[in-house]
């Protein structure tokens, strides 16, 4: 019932507002502003149906309640209590959206996947939507598709249920975006692999319980000797040497592991011996879209957010906002954002379409455009936008690693000109 | 004998958290559109407690009902998926919905709670974009049930209701008869989050739609809004050192 009001500020319940992270806002600042996009009408939207806005909102709940008033304290630390909120969102059917039912999933499409990722991005930090992508969307996909029955019980139902939590082995510290050149190896004994080697930039690393891991199985060609294997991150010989200090993504805890002669049976392989690589590059598509989805969502916050901030801030006697270069940047990247929401790309991926070429291009554009969000916003925030008080300067350092994880850009420019034919031949 | 079913009664509200609610120009309301819309807290909390009864079996059915313009089948969609049975929409829209107040609403849900025969009514205790505080006591009385507001506790003893009602001087405990209504004070419960599972399945519920006028209610309003005003900015303070000081400002202003 809207009407009838005569104006009163509403009333705020603590259990049922969420909390402003940021101490020291001025007044009129919401800590939660109302995203701009178009997407919130349900009726018009290409792509969601009364299901999905269902799911984004009590998803939103969630974020609300359960990790938003808890960011700030989680970035100081360095670390996010990985299973607390895993199993918050398993409860709630969240870390498992497109795997299979057998198995705890919902058996959804990738829309489904989407919505979530995109309600993610109001979480307040960059850190905790990245390590539930790597549970949900980078870490399991392939067991779930190629897994044998035993293995899936083992890994992938606590996964989805959020009692175990897993990481991603791939990155080595010799090698990034040459995947092919990994050393690691996983030699058979027996009817053991004995594991030698080291992974780096493991989100979830030191809290991790199995990793899925890819290693050199046996000689031959790069791309066909590797293999993926579930690796229990207890078993002896895995040695977590450290977690890693990083500029942005804090509450997300990132290890350099090492393996000192690890056993796993030969029954922890993941579908067939030398598939690794192509197992683990057929998500790549998905991953990537799904990265587009959390920094559409914390770019539209992050504009909002500058919006009001620079509504009520004055300099020259007006505010910032009414200064015609301030609107107009806001306005030109407000105009990029707009063109970046890929709801083209996930409904030609849904259906069954080969979308590398444009999932490539949106994960290009992507980091690029929050690099340029995050400095142009935190410039109209001035003095403000450098303290560590304030969203926007939590962003423009969390955002960075877009261009260079999942993909590096220079990667991503590789991919689109092999499809545009301009490569050197050989 | 269990009591058969409970309608619990939604109202869909003005999103609290939106910063700043503006005053339309011609004074005559506050912009509502592309404000976001949500359940009303107060009414989350009284599904819980539906559900919460159905689940220690003392009811067998929770019927969610809301009145208002399309949009309302989402919340009604939402009660459907923290586990309602099934809903009800009551279509009002347009210069009707604008008119729309607690009288009209009450009028509804008496009318409904008649003719599908429930043994308990809750509502929320008040909606918070108006924060009228009436539709609950008003159905009650349109029904000549007995009335348990401001619930804390609720507890089913048979065919009594005992409630905790939390009032200005402290907390009441009362027993009442069913049928009975009841409103829900923020107290009562920690409303679930409607798990994903849950979201899907409610798709299957059904949601009858029907008008106030299949139910022989008349929406014309006894209540003429004539203007909506913001309250007055609040202008500065005046801090004093001693309680001396303040009582000579006092004077000096004329306020004692």
């Amino acid at each position: 019932m809207a009407q009838r009001l005569n104006l009163v500020v509403s009333r705020h319940f603590s259990k049922l507002t969420s909390l402003s992270s940021t101490g020291k806002l001025a007044e009129n600042v919401s800590s939660k502003p109302k995203t701009a996009s178009g997407s919130e009408i349900t009726a018009d939207h290409l792509l969601y149906t009364p299901e999905h806005f269902a799911l984004k909102e009590s998803l939103k709940k969630i974020i609300d309640q359960d990790i938003n008033p808890y960011v700030d304290q989680w970035e100081a630390e360095g670390i996010f209590p990985a299973h607390k909120v895993f199993k918050l969102l398993g409860n709630a059917g969240f870390l498992g959206v497109n795997k299979p039912v057998e198995y705890g999933g919902l058996g959804l499409d990738f829309s489904y996947s989407i919505a979530v990722s995109e309600e993610l991005g109001n979480i307040r930090c960059g850190g905790i939507p990245m390590a539930i992508g790597v549970q949900t969307d980078m870490a399991t996909p392939a067991l779930a598709r190629f897994g044998s029955t035993e293995l899936k019980k083992e890994f992938l139902l606590p996964s989805i249920m959020g009692d175990k939590v897993a990481c991603l082995g791939v990155s080595e510290v010799g090698a990034g975006s040459d995947v092919a050149t990994i050393k690691t190896n996983a030699v058979r004994e027996g009817d053991e692999y004995v594991v030698n080697g080291g992974k780096m930039w493991t989100t979830n690393g030191t809290q991790a319980d199995w990793m899925c891991l890819l290693a050199n199985t046996s000689d031959g060609p790069s791309h066909k000797n590797k293999s993926l294997i579930c690796l229990p991150m207890n078993s002896p010989g895995v040695h977590i040497a450290r977690k890693i200090d990083k500029m942005g993504m804090r509450s997300s805890d990132t290890a350099e592991v090492f393996f000192d002669d690890v056993r796993v049976p030969c029954k922890n392989l993941i579908g067939q011996e030398g598939m690794g690589f192509t197992y683990q590059m057929l998500q790549f598509q998905e991953e990537r879209l799904w990265a587009c989805g959390n920094i559409l969502t914390m770019m539209d916050n992050i504009i909002q957010e500058t919006i009001q901030y620079t509504r009520q801030r004055k300099i020259f006697k007006m505010p910032v906002l009414y200064h015609q270069s301030v609107h107009f940047r806001l306005a030109e990247l407000e105009t990029e954002i707009e063109l970046l929401a890929l709801h083209r790309e996930y409904a030609l991926y849904i259906k069954g379409n080969d979308v590398t070429k444009l999932a490539s291009m949106a994960k290009l554009k992507a980091g690029r455009l929050s690099r340029e969000v995050g400095d142009s916003c935190l410039q109209y925030w001035g003095g403000m936008g450098f303290t560590s008080d304030v969203l926007v300067s939590r962003f423009y350092r969390d955002a960075r690693l877009l261009s260079i994880g999942g993909g590096a850009d220079e990667v991503m420019l590789s991919i689109i000109c092999k499809y545009m034919d301009t490569l050197p031949k050989k | 004998m269990s009591p058969a079913s409970v309608f619990v009664c939604l109202s869909l509200t003005l999103l609290s958290d939106y910063p700043v609610i503006r005053v339309k120009p011609d004074h005559s309301g506050v912009v509502t559109d592309g404000v976001k819309h949500s359940m009303n807290p107060f009414c989350e909390i009284a599904v819980e407690e539906a559900v919460k009864l159905k689940e220690k079996k003392f009811i067998k059915e929770v019927v969610a009902v809301s009145c208002g313009p399309t949009q309302v089948t989402e919340t009604i969609r939402t009660a459907l998926a923290m586990g309602c049975d099934r809903g009800i929409h009551v279509e009002v829209s347009g210069k009707d919905y604008e008119a729309m107040g607690p009288l009209q609403i009450a009028k509804i849900f008496a009318a409904l709670a008649k003719k599908e025969e429930a043994s308990l009514v809750i509502l929320g205790k008040q909606a918070i974009d108006d924060d009228c505080n009436q539709t609950g006591q008003m159905t009650a009385a349109l029904l000549d049930w007995p009335q348990g507001t401001f619930a804390s506790e609720v507890t089913i003893d048979g065919e009594k209701v005992k409630v905790v009602r939390e009032i200005d001087g402290g907390l009441e405990t009362i027993k009442i008869s069913m049928p009975a209504v009841l409103t829900a004070d923020l107290r009562l419960n920690t409303p679930r989050y409607a798990t994903l599972p849950n979201i899907m399945k409610a798709k299957k519920k059904k949601i009858a739609n029907m008008k106030p006028a299949d139910l022989g209610v008349d929406m014309v309003s006894r209540v003429e809004v004539l203007r909506v005003d913001e309250p007055p900015t609040r202008l500065a303070g005046v801090k004093v050192e001693t309680v001396d000081d303040l009582v000579a400002k006092l004077k000096a202003n004329g306020t004692i």
